[in-house]
């Protein structure tokens, strides 16, 4: 089952690459999705803003393995929501998406890009937490994530964690983790099963052997986006993760600057367009951005 | 070293989760193990055919090759059973082929004479092999066999990664996770093993003087 997989995949990679090369080599195709850059803003001297829009260049960290938010392609480009993000923030700085300069920053070095000043700014699905904002500033939060439960497409049954029980459905989670010890408050032990990888309990739900799977949201959502339509997000979230830009610690400035560029991106479209380009495609309901938190 | 005081409970939870497991899987692959013998040695070809094959097919498999196939395979075939029960098949299936191929050697040597002489005073093959053979072959092949159980018991780590909670090697992982240092849970791991593998081996040193064939 695994082996047809990788045959579907690699088909599909291989249609993919044949589609680009019949295109030919038109240069601007991919940005025309993108937001416009602003012309020639201005702002205060001396502030982050200003030095961002006198290069004309932006340099933002983001990750570059978590399908629908940030995951580079073979074309060598990340994409995903929050790519999106920083390309709004970058626009309104009058940089176009092409000016900017994407470093992977996987979770464990965030906080230390951000403090040697190798981006300006990191989006990668980064939890605002009151350990992280001893070392950073957060912009945001621009979306709310949140530990949801997956089940296959037809199931009702579930609704919730709380019907989990009445439902006598077994969870699956990954060993030792954070959302392996949330689901623990819903279920009886013997009914949670745990593997060392999300895939193992993807196909476990497939072939019937648990009848959900939990951890974040965003996570969940790019299993969805691999499984073919087998499966569906619950879409009832049980815990908050606060998704917030990182910044240097202090820039109170540019902090206010990103939370209104983001107001301003639900009103004028640009955050529901940069939603259903990327994870819309899974799930199609936009998220409302959540009130901006204070900058310190 | 504090973690081992502080989550004994956890320790204790897997440890009787992998006794558990092993006690299932030892007496399986025991009774089974012996029986694929007997159908190795027995005269009917289908059974000898069949005997080969579970033998060749489980003895050079890894076995993370055949939990998966018993966690993942049979639920795609429509068998569903929860994940503990597959992980106990499976290390059975896997353990029984080293048992048949221990008692096989058991049976060899046990002297060509004792079976014809059973065959002259008219036992059938199953009596032959129930109450002359085996006796003894079984009393010479207790070394092997311990060591098949020892590493039957350490090979239960890997069911951990099937969706069998709490046995003893996932207790690492879940201790890690909440940040605790790896090496110490190792410690506290094996030490776990080694309560259960070296009571084993002395058990298994007095059950091979007692029925030691006096020769």
């Amino acid at each position: 089952m695994r082996f047809t997989h990788v045959l579907r995949a690699s088909a599909v990679a291989a249609a993919l690459a044949l589609a680009a090369t019949a295109c030919g080599g038109g240069s601007t195709t991919s940005s025309s999705g993108d937001p416009a850059a602003a012309e020639n803003p201005s702002f205060e001297a001396g502030t982050t803003m200003d030095r961002l829009a006198k290069a004309k260049a932006i340099k933002i960290g983001t990750k570059f393995d978590q399908p629908l938010f940030g995951l580079k392609g073979l074309d060598n480009k990340p994409v995903g929501f929050d790519v999106e993000i920083g390309k709004i923030v970058a626009a309104k700085l009058g940089i176009p998406a092409d000016k900017i300069t994407y470093e992977e920053t996987p979770s464990r070095v965030r906080e230390e890009v951000i403090e040697q000043k190798k981006v300006d700014a990191v989006v990668a699905t980064y939890t605002i937490n009151d350990t992280r904002k001893q070392r950073v500033s957060f912009a945001g939060p621009y979306y709310v994530a949140g530990q949801d439960l997956m089940v296959k497409k037809e199931d009702t049954a579930i609704t919730g964690p709380e019907s989990l029980k009445a439902a006598n459905a077994k969870v699956c989670s990954v060993t030792g983790s954070t959302p392996a010890k949330e689901i623990a408050k819903f279920v009886d032990a013997a009914n949670i099963v745990l593997f060392d990888v999300y895939s193992k309990c993807a196909d476990s739900l497939r072939n019937g052997q648990v009848q959900a799977v939990t951890t974040d949201n965003v996570i969940l959502l790019g299993l969805i986006d691999t499984s073919q339509g087998a499966f569906k997000l619950v879409g009832k979230s049980f815990t908050t993760e606060p998704y917030g830009i990182g910044i240097t610690k202090g820039d109170v400035k540019f902090c206010e600057f990103i939370n209104k560029t983001l107001t301003e991106a639900v009103a004028d479209g640009s955050y529901e367009r940069a939603w259903k380009a990327t994870a819309g495609k899974v799930e199609p309901k936009v998220p409302t951005l959540p009130p901006a938190g204070a900058c310190s | 070293m504090g973690v081992l005081v502080d989550q004994f409970p956890l320790f204790l939870n897997g440890f009787l989760g992998t006794v558990r497991i092993c006690l299932f899987a030892a007496i399986g692959s025991l009774v089974f193990g012996t029986l694929i013998a007997a159908f190795r040695v027995s005269p009917l070809p289908p059974l000898r055919w069949l005997g080969s094959a579970w033998v060749t097919g489980f003895r050079n498999c890894p076995l993370a090759v055949v939990l998966f196939g018993f966690a993942f395979g049979l639920p795609e075939v429509g068998i569903g059973a929860p994940f503990e029960v597959f992980g106990i098949i499976g290390l059975t299936a896997y353990t029984s082929a080293f048992v048949c191929e221990a008692v096989r050697a058991g049976i060899n040597s046990v002297a060509t004479g004792q079976a014809e002489a059973a065959r002259a005073v008219g036992l059938t093959f199953q009596q032959t092999l129930g109450n002359v053979v085996l006796p003894q072959a079984l009393r010479s092949v207790v070394p092997p066999l311990g060591s098949v159980i020892i590493a039957m018991i350490k090979n239960s780590a890997i069911v951990g990664a099937f969706g069998v909670g709490g046995e003893l090697f996932s207790v690492e992982g879940t201790l890690t996770a909440q940040g605790y240092p790896a090496l110490v849970s190792l410690t506290g791991v094996a030490l776990g093993y080694l309560v259960l593998t070296i009571p084993a081996g002395v058990l298994l040193g007095v059950v091979e003087r007692r029925v030691a064939v006096k020769r």
